[in-house]
């Protein structure tokens, strides 16, 4: 299983790349893999501010459909657009190609909230 | 949980393993498109062996037969197969199967993995005229090998002429070493291909020799996930799904396989039932714009008003678009019918389309 030590991770099976006060988002490989060949990701808060924990869109894959969920408050500046014609990247390089939204972060203390790689890597062995 | 005798076999391959029907079963392995495009275009091998045999046997083994399921079986002849149903008393399903004769006195049923107890009881609960009845299940074994290169691929494996086996026959037979295996020209793909049941004894051996055999024409295993996009395509029921204890063979469109020319359990009623016309029906839809439908999701009319529910849905891999079937008042039924499918805040526009979604 490919868990990144560089990023941070939510209960969720998102995973955070913090860069100043700019977040990108995008789901785990256990998430990928769990969910199965995606065919939508669709993100209904692009140009909005989300709370954390708020539902931002959904990824629809062959078999089921999970919602999105933001794991840091702030508003959704970028959609990673890409995904609209090729949304397989989600599957084949999820921390990379397929990332999913950008946020400009509102509240920077909620990142201490987050999981680093060991404390998500806990959570999926459960 | 129970295991088939190849799940140890499964979990090597890496496959994702999942609980279904109270099998540990292998739902997919590479990934559903890959693997349902294998079996449109060339051949995969499906694990089925949690669905359920009993051997219907003696003199009264038709009489039986006739009384609990609702096609007719009196028109089979040695080794052909047939699609049926269970009926019950109240005007549901209790079941679908596959019956298969052997000869006069010998068939075979194959049941739904999730029914075989209730299956057993309400048949032996019929069998007041002593049919002789066993439970097989635990015992064998079953392998569907599906797509359009499945006879080419498995023909070194047999002396049987594959090609000769007409659809819906089957022979018994020497396969992959093995004498006395049951290969049926059946499936729920639409693809073609065979159906092979063993002993549980047996099975790893035909696994391999099929894997080895179908080698150059890129043979893989496939996983429930498939099985299901590839039957949804075709617009098969899936017990449980499309149909249940609730729902009548009538509304459901299996009237082909419910024949009044022969008096069966609860015939009288269904018989009313066809001849007034239901009151709802069980249709096939493609979504206009995009979108997944899935089971649960509401059906709508055109002012919101809630018509029905999802009954089986997924995004079909062949069309690359959304299908899916439901129940719907009658009037909703006919091919060109605009509704639409309520996918969380939205109502997605529908239209009401023939079977099957896929043509070949």
């Amino acid at each position: 299983m490919n868990i990144p030590q560089n990023l941070k991770y939510t209960e969720d099976h998102e995973w955070v790349l913090i860069d100043g006060d700019i977040a990108t988002v995008g789901i785990t490989d256990f998430a990928q893999g769990e969910l199965g060949d995606i065919v939508y990701v669709e993100v209904e808060a692009l140009d909005e501010t989300v709370e954390r924990h708020e539902v931002f869109g959904t990824v629809e894959a062959v078999k089921t459909v999970s919602d999105l969920f933001s794991p840091l408050s702030g508003e959704v500046i970028e959609f990673n657009d890409s995904l609209e014609s090729d949304p397989e990247k989600v599957n084949s390089d999820p921390y990379g190609e397929g990332w999913i939204i950008k946020i400009k972060i509102s509240n920077p203390e909620e990142i201490e909230a987050l999981l680093d790689d060991a404390a998500y890597k806990a959570i999926i062995e459960k | 949980m129970k295991n088939t005798a190849l799940t140890h076999v499964h979990e090597k391959l890496g496959a994702k393993m999942v609980p279904f029907a109270g099998y540990n079963m292998p739902v997919s392995y590479e990934g559903v498109t890959a693997e349902h495009e294998t079996v449109r275009t060339g051949v995969g091998v499906f694990d089925v062996s949690h669905m359920g045999e009993f051997l219907v046997s003696g003199p009264h083994s038709l009489e039986l037969i006739q009384k609990v399921t609702s096609n007719d079986a009196s028109k089979l002849v040695d080794y052909q197969a047939q699609y049926s149903c269970l009926p019950n008393d109240t005007g549901g399903i209790v079941d679908d199967l596959i019956i298969y004769r052997i000869n006069a006195e010998k068939w075979v049923l194959v049941v739904n993995a999730s029914n075989i107890e209730k299956d057993w009881n309400w048949i032996s609960k019929h069998n007041s005229m002593g049919a002789e009845l066993r439970n097989l299940s635990e015992d064998f074994s079953l392998l569907a090998i599906q797509g359009p290169k499945a006879v080419e691929a498995m023909q070194s494996l047999t002396s049987e002429d594959l090609n000769a086996i007409k659809f819906y026959h089957f022979k018994v037979a020497d396969f992959a070493g093995i004498e006395n295996v049951m290969i049926s020209a059946t499936g729920y793909t639409g693809s073609g291909g065979f159906e092979i049941y063993c002993k549980n004894s047996e099975v790893e051996q035909v696994w391999n020799k099929v894997f080895e055999a179908g080698a150059a024409y890129g043979i893989k295993p496939i996983g429930l996930a498939a099985r299901d996009t590839l039957r949804l395509e075709m617009g098969y029921c899936l017990y449980g799904n499309d149909i249940d204890d609730t729902t009548s063979p009538i509304e459901a469109g299996l009237g082909w396989i419910t024949k009044f020319t022969k008096d069966f359990i609860n015939a009288e009623n269904l018989q009313k039932e066809k001849e007034k016309g239901p009151e709802r029906r069980l249709v096939a839809f493609e979504l206009n714009e995009r979108g997944i439908p899935r089971q649960g999701y509401d059906i709508v009319d055109g002012n919101g008003k809630v018509i029905g529910n999802v009954t089986s849905g997924t995004m079909s891999p062949s069309l690359n678009k959304g299908i899916g079937m439901g129940y719907v008042p009658t009037i909703f039924k006919d091919p060109g019918t605009q509704i639409h499918i309520q996918i969380r805040k939205n109502a997605v526009p529908a239209t009401v389309v023939k079977l099957p979604f896929y043509k070949g």
